[in-house]
């Protein structure tokens, strides 16, 4: 296990704009980290940079204590997982395991225990004689993941390694590398452009764009109390529902368009300075107003019926927004529905810096179960 | 159209069709046909007449119009066999094909990996290292001709600043071939980098970084993943190199005109000398046969035995 350092690290191509600016973060031992994203955001070249495979601009790199910014990609022990799997198409499966260790001139016999310890770990021994092409995507996910095992190096680095497989087959194998990655205490920095895998794998969640580190945090902290409306956007699915609104402080409401006004408490009135803000809300914390006072007539555009959730599509200011209802509903196009915003659920944003002013009481809403046996 | 079939008519439905579609049964044909036409009439009067007139030829004694004459069945083949000029052409061949064809394919080999490197600028390099594709065998010829020159050539002048004697390139016999020879790989060079450099280019770039984090050598690389993922390219390269150095006739003609000594006559050059000099069509006609059973021998071994360590993805 190995801690990973990064400095105040930079990376520019042109000397004059940076793709990545100023990133600050220490990943801990054993820790799952993922770096997550819109793509071209520089989070690939991030990982590229702490694997050597990418010279640093500016800053400074250290691994398991040591300053490694001018060390070479095998002295850093690091092993990668390609996004392509990047496996030597001329050589077999147990030949594609054992490339690195017979470069490093690992002696066979070591050499051929280690490629069925870790063959069979993965269900790779029927395999071990056939070429890349002749395996599924599936497989030849396995066998690049087999060869970054087999290394034994202590920091594991993966750039989008599930972002070829089917959908099904992904949601099996982020568990399973989780489940790797536990068993054998790898430090992973594992990039993806896919909130789903950040939430479901990561111990923490870094969220670039731009080059720039918009949050780092763990899932639900990253989802109940995003720092940005970049952030918020980003991650969750259906996204966070934003609006332009404005907030009116002798009346202390929040009016977005003409008719729809929410009351601030007094107690919050202070926090938002602004008069031009952003109001976020969650899909899944818009409900159907049952005789309250204040609500918003909505006209439903699509509707998603998903068995044990239903995801219904509505337009408000020429923005389609969405919410999510449990259990099923019987819902068409066209209907027109009453729901109600409740000022606890709302996140407000800065509309100049995005810069988030009052997230959304997750404790009102979410309680964060715990099992106690 | 659509056939329905009924109980009544079932046992003759099969017949109509039959009927109908003998045309449109053939039509894929003949407009494939169609489409070969112009390269079939091409190939025909450009390369299958002339080699079996060649076949013909090689049976026969010819006036100097190059018409048959006498008809001699194998003699001009027994003539070949026990002609010493003959023996000096095949031996001068095989060693210019000896000389050029590996040296050719590791120079270009060698530049094609050092332009492959993403460098600012490298374009430049690779505009060089090609150019000689772009050069006539003329205008080569006449380039070497002026490097090779006894006393004003630049290459013996070179060689005189490190107080070595002036070669005499192009008329000591033992030199000539080697002249030709250099000439040759220059030339050869630019395509060759061309083709191994698009090779060297459709190679993954991540198998290389994933051989670098785990430690691999440039040796080691160059071993494992290179020249296995180049070879097919290397097959090809290697098959249209050593089939044109059997085919030379350019710079013998412009540099030395097959000699000196005959040391230079290289076996193209020997049918030509053969057939438009002496006027003797047979057998200029049966050393072309040889040579063609020659290069076809070669090649099927190169196929037999090469391309079992080709790899095609």
């Amino acid at each position: 296990m190995k801690k990973v350092e990064l400095v105040q690290i930079s990376k520019s191509y042109n000397h004059h704009t940076n793709v990545l600016e100023n990133i600050n973060v220490s990943i801990e031992p054993g820790e799952f980290f993922v770096l997550v994203g819109p793509s071209g955001c520089g989070k690939s070249t991030l990982l590229r940079m702490i694997a050597g495979l990418e010279d640093i601009s500016q800053g400074k790199l250290f691994i398991g204590g040591h300053h490694a910014n001018l060390l070479r990609p095998s002295q850093r022990g690091i092993s990668f997982v390609f996004q392509n799997y990047a496996l030597y198409p001329h050589l077999t499966v147990a030949e594609n395991i054992v490339f690195g260790l017979q470069a490093q001139k690992v002696p066979k016999n070591e050499r051929n225990k280690r490629c069925i310890e870790v063959a069979d770990m993965l269900g790779l021994i029927p395999f071990l004689k056939r070429k890349p092409r002749e395996l599924s995507g599936g497989q030849r996910q396995r066998v690049a993941l087999a060869r970054s095992i087999v290394s034994q190096a202590p920091i594991c680095l993966m750039d989008e390694p599930l972002s070829n497989l089917d959908a099904k087959l992904r949601s099996h194998m982020r568990s399973e590398i989780k489940q790797i990655q536990r068993r054998l205490g790898l430090t992973m920095i594992y990039v993806t452009h896919d909130q789903v895998e950040a939430m479901t794998m990561g111990d923490r969640i870094m969220v670039l764009n731009e080059g720039k580190i918009q949050q780092i945090g763990d899932p639900l902290q990253i989802y109940n109390h995003p720092a940005n409306a970049f952030v918020a956007q980003f991650i969750g699915s259906p996204p966070m529902n934003l609006i332009p609104a404005t907030f009116n402080k002798q009346k202390q409401t929040i009016q977005i368009e003409y008719h729809h006004e929410i009351l601030v408490p007094l107690h919050d009135v202070r926090n938002i300075s602004n008069e031009d803000i952003i109001v976020g809300i969650r899909p899944e914390d818009i409900h159907l107003a049952r005789n309250e006072p204040i609500h918003f007539q909505i006209e439903v555009v699509n509707v998603e019926v998903l068995g044990t959730e239903t995801i219904i599509s509505f337009k408000i200011k020429d923005q389609q927004w969405s919410m999510k209802w449990n259990g099923q509903w019987r819902i068409a196009i066209g209907d027109r529905i009453p729901i109600s915003l409740d000022y606890q659920v709302l996140s407000i944003f800065d509309s100049k810096t995005g810069t988030a002013l009052k997230n959304a009481k997750a404790d009102t809403h979410y309680k964060i179960n715990e099992v106690n046996l | 159209m659509k056939v329905v079939v009924d109980e009544e008519h079932k046992g003759q439905i099969p017949a109509t069709i039959n009927k109908l579609s003998f045309l449109s049964r053939t039509l894929n044909n003949r407009t494939a046909l169609l489409y070969l036409l112009p390269s079939i009439v091409l190939f025909s009067v450009f390369v299958f007449y002339p080699m079996f007139k060649t076949v013909y030829l090689s049976f026969f004694l010819t006036d100097l119009q190059g018409r048959p004459a006498e008809f001699v069945g194998l003699e001009n083949f027994q003539y070949l066999i026990q002609s010493e000029s003959f023996h000096k052409s095949i031996k001068a061949t095989l060693l210019f094909v000896l000389y050029t064809v590996p040296i050719s394919i590791v120079t270009a080999l060698f530049l094609a990996i050092i332009a492959n490197e993403k460098l600012k600028g490298i374009g430049v390099f690779r505009t060089l290292f090609s150019s000689t594709m772009g050069m006539s065998v003329a205008a080569s010829s006449v380039i070497w001709l002026f490097l090779f020159h006894p006393s004003i050539g630049a290459i013996n002048r070179l060689l005189s600043i490190f107080n070595i004697q002036a070669i005499e390139w192009l008329v000591d016999p033992s030199w000539a071939l080697i002249s030709i020879s250099i000439t040759t790989i220059w030339m050869n060079t630019g395509f060759t980098f061309l083709i191994l450099l698009g090779g060297l280019q459709n190679i993954d770039e991540n198998l290389y970084e994933s051989a670098s984090i785990d430690g691999a050598s440039f040796w080691y690389k160059m071993r494992r993943i290179t020249i296995p993922m180049l070879s097919p390219t290397l097959f090809f390269i290697i098959t249209i190199t050593l089939i044109n150095a059997f085919q030379t006739f350019g710079q013998v003609d412009i540099l030395t005109k097959g000699g000196p000594a005959e040391s230079t006559n290289l076996i193209v050059y020997s049918i030509y000398r053969e057939a438009f000099i002496n006027y003797q069509f047979g057998t200029a006609s049966a050393q072309a046969i040889v040579l063609f059973f020659f290069i076809l021998i070669v090649t099927i071994l190169q196929f037999k035995f090469g391309e079992k360590r080709v790899f095609y993805q």
